[in-house]
C-alpha cells in the first residue's frame, strides 16, 4: 500500500488544494491536516495558469510575487513530509516548471521531498514521454485528469498512463467558477469507475460541504481548491484558522459517506 | 536532439504527432485534447477537399485582394548600395496585413466544423481586426481577447474591431499583453468547447495550429516564388521577415525551404537590447512548454515565463512558433534581432525612400535589411515580407519621435 492508496482505502477522501507560497503555507498545510483532509494538493505557482479561474490565478501571482521558487516548493513539501509522515502530498501545476531542468531532475526532487504524486495540467497522454516515464520510474504517481470531453475512445489512454488516482474535472472549464449538475457527475463517475482500477476523485467547482457530501456518495474522493484559496486571499497571514474550519466541515461531509 | 541534417526535405514537418523535431506537440488540458484531435482530422479532410481549397482561393482573390504585388524598391536599393531589395506587398491586403490570409482559412474550417462562435487573441490588433472582419463577412459572433496595455497603445484597431461587430475583452492579468490575451482565450475556449472555434493568430499553439496557419500563410511564399521566377527568372538570394510568433515569416519561407540557394533570415524584436527587455525568444530563450507547444521561450531558471518587450505590440510575445525553433536548430534558417530604435529608423527609412508607411513589425525586417544589403553584391536579390502597413502605428511612432498629434 502507498500513502495514496491507503488514504483512499478508508472510504471517500477529502482532497484539498492550496497554492504553495501563497500565505503562511506551512501553517495552512497543518490546518488542512488538522481539519481532516486526506490528501493534500500543493499548487506549484506558474506565471501563466491557463486552466485556472481568477482565484487561483491571483494566488499564483501572489506566490510568485512573494518570491516563491521551485526549490522553495520542494522545501515546503519536505517539511510537510517530516511533520506528517502518513498524509499523501501531491504537487499540482503546469508543465514548464516541472520539465525545465529535465523530467529526471523533477522526479528525483519529488522522491527526496516525499512527494507521492504529480498532477500536470498541460501534459495529456499524447505527450506522456515528457514527464510520465521519469515519474513512474521513480515511484511517483502521475495523476491524470479526465473531463466531460474525455469520451469512451480516449478514456483508456487516460487511465493507462494514470496512477495514484484519477482526477475527474466535472466541468468543461476553468477552476473556481461553475459547478456541474450532480446528475452529470454521477453518470460520468459511474462510466469511469466501470473501467478504472484506481480511485476516482471529483473536483472543479466544489465549494460547500453539501456539494461535497453529494459527490462523496458516488466518488472515491472530492477535491476542493478555489474555496480554500479564496480564504487565503481574504485572511492572508491569519488564514490557517478559517481554512481549518472549512476543511473540517468539508471532511465531516465527505467522511459521512463512509 | 535535432533532426539529422541528411534529410532531403525541410518541408515534411510536422510528424503525425505534431512535432517539428523536438518542438511543437499538443500540450493542452485534457478538456481541449478531443477538440484538438477533431480539428486535426477536419483539417486533414479540408486539405484534400478541392471545394474547400477553391473557396479559400476565391476569397483570397476577391475579398483579400490577392495576389499581392511583388515590388522592386529602387530608391531603398540605391540608398543601401548593395543587393536589390524587393518587397512582397502583403500590407496591401484587405485589413492591412498578412493576418487575414490565415483568418479566411480558419473561419472556413470553423464553419465546416459547425462552430457558431469565434474567439481570438490579439497583440497589435491586426489579428483581432482580421478575425473580426471574417466574422462579419460570415455572420458569426466573435470575442477578441486583448491585453489592456495593448488596448491602450492600439486604440485605432480596438475601434475597428468594435465597428466590425466584435466584442473586445481587455485582459488585465500579468503584463496585460499578448501572452495574457492568449491565456484568457484558452480559458474561454475550455469553457465553451461545444460551440467555439479559436482562431489562433500565429504559427504557434497546439498541433495542428502551427501547421495549418503555416499552410494558409504559405500563399505568400507560393506567390512570391512564382512572381520572382516570372519577373527575374530566378529565385531570390535572401528572404527576410519579422517574427512575432512567426506566421508571416513561415508563410514566406516554407515554399522556398527546399531551394538550397535561397537563404533566409528571421528578425526577432530586440526591444531595448538583448541584455535588457526584449522579445527575442531564439536569441534569449531556451526550450520550454507554453500555450500548447514546446518551443524557445523567454523564461527564468525555474521555467517561469518572462514578459517580452518590443515597441511593436505584434512582436512582444515571449515565444516563437515551433517550426522556427526547429528550422533554427537544424540550421536551415538564420535568425537575428533588431532593437526598437533600429526599427524606428527602418520605419522612417521606408517612408522616405519608397513612399510606403510600414507597420512596426516589418520595420524590424527593414532595419535588418539595412544592415545586410550593403554587404551583398548588387546583382543579388533580397526579398522582404512587407507584411503590414503602418496606419495603426502612427500614434505610437509619433510618441516615440516626440511629436504630439
Ligand atoms: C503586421 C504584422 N506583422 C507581423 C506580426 C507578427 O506576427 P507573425 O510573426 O505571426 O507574423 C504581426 C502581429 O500582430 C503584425 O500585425
Amino acid at each position: 500500500m502507498t500513502r495514496l492508496s491507503t488514504a483512499f482505502s478508508r472510504g471517500p477522501a477529502l482532497v484539498t488544494f492550496i497554492t504553495g507560497g501563497d500565505g503562511p503555507t506551512a501553517e495552512i498545510l497543518d490546518a488542512l491536516v488538522a481539519g481532516g483532509a486526506d490528501v493534500i494538493e500543493l499548487g506549484m505557482p506558474f506565471t501563466d495558469p491557463m486552466a485556472d479561474g481568477p482565484a487561483i490565478q491571483q494566488a499564483n501571482l501572489r506566490s510568485l510575487g512573494a518570491g516563491t521558487t521551485t526549490a522553495g516548493i520542494f522545501r515546503i513539501a519536505a517539511a510537510f513530509r517530516a511533520l506528517h509522515p502518513q498524509v499523501p502530498l501531491v504537487l499540482m501545476g503546469y508543465a514548464n516548471p516541472m520539465i525545465t531542468r529535465g523530467p529526471d531532475w523533477f522526479a528525483a526532487e519529488c522522491v527526496k521531498a516525499g512527494v507521492d504524486g504529480v498532477i500536470c495540467v498541460d501534459i495529456p497522454p499524447e505527450e506522456d514521454p515528457e514527464l510520465g516515464p521519469a515519474l513512474r520510474g521513480a515511484g511517483v504517481a502521475l495523476i491524470r485528469l479526465a473531463t466531460p470531453t474525455t469520451d469512451a475512445a480516449r478514456l483508456p489512454a487516460v487511465l493507462d498512463s494514470s496512477s495514484g488516482f484519477l482526477y475527474y474535472v466535472s466541468v468543461a472549464g476553468i477552476t473556481g467558477l461553475q459547478q456541474a449538475a450532480q446528475a452529470s457527475i454521477e453518470e460520468a463517475v459511474a462510466r469511469i469507475k466501470a473501467s478504472a482500477t484506481i480511485p476516482v476523485a471529483v473536483g472543479f467547482g466544489v465549494r460547500t460541504p453539501e456539494q461535497a457530501a453529494a459527490i462523496a456518495k458516488v466518488a472515491d474522493g472530492v477535491v476542493v481548491g478555489s474555496a480554500l484559496v479564496e480564504l487565503v486571499a481574504q485572511h492572508g497571514a491569519n488564514a490557517a484558522a478559517p481554512v481549518q474550519e472549512l476543511t473540517r466541515a468539508l471532511a465531516d461531509a465527505v467522511h459521512a459517506a463512509r | 536532439m535535432t533532426t539529422a541534417p541528411t534529410q532531403n526535405s525541410f518541408r515534411t514537418q510536422p510528424d503525425e504527432r505534431g512535432h517539428f523535431g523536438q518542438f511543437g506537440g499538443r500540450y493542452v488540458a485534457e478538456t481541449l485534447m478531443p477538440l484538438v484531435l477533431e480539428l486535426e482530422a477536419e483539417y486533414t479532410r479540408a486539405k484534400a477537399d478541392p471545394a474547400f481549397q477553391a473557396e479559400f482561393a476565391d476569397l483570397l482573390e476577391h475579398y483579400v485582394g490577392r495576389p499581392s504585388p511583388l515590388y522592386f524598391a529602387p530608391r531603398l536599393t540605391e540608398e543601401l548600395k548593395g543587393a536589390q531589395v524587393w518587397f512582397k506587398r502583403d500590407e496591401l491586403n484587405h485589413t492591412g496585413a498578412h493576418k487575414i490570409n490565415n483568418c479566411v482559412g480558419q473561419i472556413l474550417l470553423a464553419i465546416r466544423m459547425g462552430k457558431t462562435r469565434i474567439i481570438a487573441e490579439t497583440g497589435a490588433g491586426q489579428h483581432g481586426v482580421a478575425t473580426a472582419t471574417v466574422c462579419a463577412r460570415f455572420g458569426l459572433p466573435c470575442v477578441i481577447f486583448m491585453g489592456a496595455t495593448d488596448v491602450a497603445r492600439q486604440a485605432p484597431n480596438v475601434f475597428r474591431m468594435k465597428l466590425l461587430g466584435a466584442e473586445v475583452r481587455a485582459v488585465t492579468a500579468g503584463a496585460a499583453t499578448l501572452k495574457d490575451a492568449m491565456n484568457e482565450a484558452l480559458r474561454d475556449w475550455v469553457a465553451n468547447v461545444h460551440d467555439t472555434f479559436y482562431i489562433i493568430g500565429t504559427a504557434a499553439g497546439p498541433h495542428p495550429y502551427p501547421e495549418l496557419v503555416r499552410d494558409f500563410q504559405s500563399v505568400i511564399g507560393k506567390e512570391a516564388r512564382a512572381q520572382m521566377l516570372s519577373r527575374v527568372g530566378r529565385l531570390p538570394d535572401l528572404l527576410v521577415a519579422a517574427i512575432g510568433g512567426g506566421s508571416n515569416a513561415i508563410g514566406l519561407f516554407h515554399p522556398f525551404l527546399d531551394d538550397p540557394e535561397v537563404k533566409m533570415l528571421g528578425v526577432e524584436a530586440a526591444g531595448h537590447g538583448l541584455d535588457k527587455e526584449h522579445a527575442a525568444s531564439l536569441a534569449g530563450g531556451r526550450p520550454g512548454v507554453l500555450h500548447g507547444n514546446k518551443t524557445y521561450l523567454l523564461q527564468d531558471a525555474d521555467g517561469q515565463i518572462t514578459e517580452g518587450h518590443s515597441i511593436s505590440a505584434g512582436l512582444d510575445y515571449p515565444g516563437i512558433g515551433p517550426e522556427h525553433a526547429w528550422l533554427r536548430d537544424v540550421g536551415r534558417v538564420d535568425y537575428t534581432s533588431v532593437t526598437d530604435v533600429e526599427a524606428l529608423d527602418g520605419f522612417q527609412l521606408l517612408c522616405r525612400t519608397e513612399g510606403i508607411i510600414p507597420a512596426l513589425e516589418p520595420a524590424h525586417a527593414i532595419a535588418a535589411v539595412k544592415k545586410i544589403a550593403p554587404t551583398m553584391d548588387k546583382d543579388q536579390i533580397i526579398l522582404l515580407n512587407l507584411c503590414g502597413r503602418g496606419d495603426k502605428d502612427i500614434f505610437a511612432v509619433a510618441e516615440h519621435l516626440g511629436v504630439e498629434l
